[in-house]
């Protein structure tokens, strides 16, 4: 579990980065180390599945962040300027809604059963029937595309929706010439 | 948009094809190991980004793959809302497991009825989704406005 807290000390360490750098590239880089430690975590807690994705994505997400960036503009000189001028509202939301949620999350995760523990009835029906019911050796794609087709089809249309929208956005098919 | 230099071009013809037929291998697979249609597909837009990425492409090749990888995307989602309407087909529900009583045994490449067709519909709309997105990002010259 040691390495989980690090991970996760590491993750903290460079979202702080990504959202207060001025330097756009040095943002995506740590947004990327963000995305990797993730991955990690999914191998240490023995998900390689989500491991597997979660490392390409993350990998083409950086891409695609690089190129974009290497178009346009290397630093965003926003960030940071409004320091120190509105710190009084921020801060007392900040330890406000700290205090509820320190009252709070201890009292939810009494409720809640041991980390690791199942209890769902429905899971463990598939873990020990997904290769008898659909003959998929992979209980993950068994469960993703036989049992939970339904989520995996919401899942394509966002992804549809998502390309959708940036071909509509970004699209120069059907534009008139020059104007950008 | 321009190409990159001779070494970046160099491994990228070496690289482009082994990522592109591990890319196959995980969304063939799918049901077998880990992985599936959505990393497989990432994996088969990230050698079609490479290859854009290191070489360039002049005006009209690139207009051409936009509408190829845009006509692809919405293909795989066709393929994989119809095979979740075959379970209607054979009098059962949807995304009902038509197959399964009529292909291959367990643990063999051809198994699990609709799971592997449902991954290479899942595969060919993911990659020619992202290399979608990469084209119309990548291509289109924007500037920020001030």
């Amino acid at each position: 579990m040691v390495e989980l807290y690090l991970l996760l000390a590491m993750m903290l360490a460079s979202a702080l980065v990504a959202s207060e750098t001025k330097d756009l590239l040095a943002a995506a880089v740590a947004l990327g180390l963000v995305g990797f430690s993730v991955a990690i975590m999914f191998i240490l807690v023995q998900a390689p599945d989500l491991a597997i994705v979660q490392i390409v994505v993350e990998t083409l997400t950086v891409v695609f962040f690089a190129a974009v960036i290497l178009r346009t503009t290397h630093s965003d000189e926003t960030i940071g300027a409004t320091l120190g001028r509105d710190i009084v509202l921020p801060l007392v939301t900040f330890v406000g809604f700290g205090v509820v949620v320190l009252i709070l999350v201890p009292r939810v995760f009494s409720f809640l059963p041991k980390f690791g523990t199942p209890v769902m009835r429905m899971a463990e029906l598939y873990i020990r029937h997904a290769l008898e019911y659909t003959g998929a050796a992979n209980v993950v794609a068994a469960i993703i595309l036989d049992f939970r087709g339904y989520d995996t089809l919401g899942e394509a249309t966002v992804l549809f929706t998502a390309v959708v929208g940036v071909l509509t956005v970004m699209r120069r098919l059907g534009r008139k010439a020059g104007g950008h | 948009m321009r190409g990159l230099s001779l070494i970046v071009q160099t491994i990228a013809r070496l690289m482009a094809g082994l990522l592109f037929l591990y890319g196959l291998y995980i969304v063939l697979h799918g049901h077998l190991t880990p992985g599936g249609g959505f990393a497989g597909g990432v994996l088969i837009a990230a050698a079609f980004i490479l290859m854009s990425l290191a070489f360039g492409s002049v005006e009209q090749s690139e207009r051409s793959s936009y509408v190829f990888s845009s006509v692809f995307e919405s293909f795989g989602g066709l393929v994989f809302v119809g095979l979740a309407l075959a379970g209607y087909l054979a009098g059962d529900f949807f995304f009902s497991n038509v197959a399964t009583y009529f292909t291959g045994r367990p643990l063999e490449l051809v198994s699990g009825g609709i799971i592997p067709l449902a991954n290479i519909a899942i595969g060919i709309k993911v990659g020619a989704g992202l290399f979608a997105i990469f084209l119309a990002l990548g291509a289109s010259q924007f500037v920020m406005k001030e």
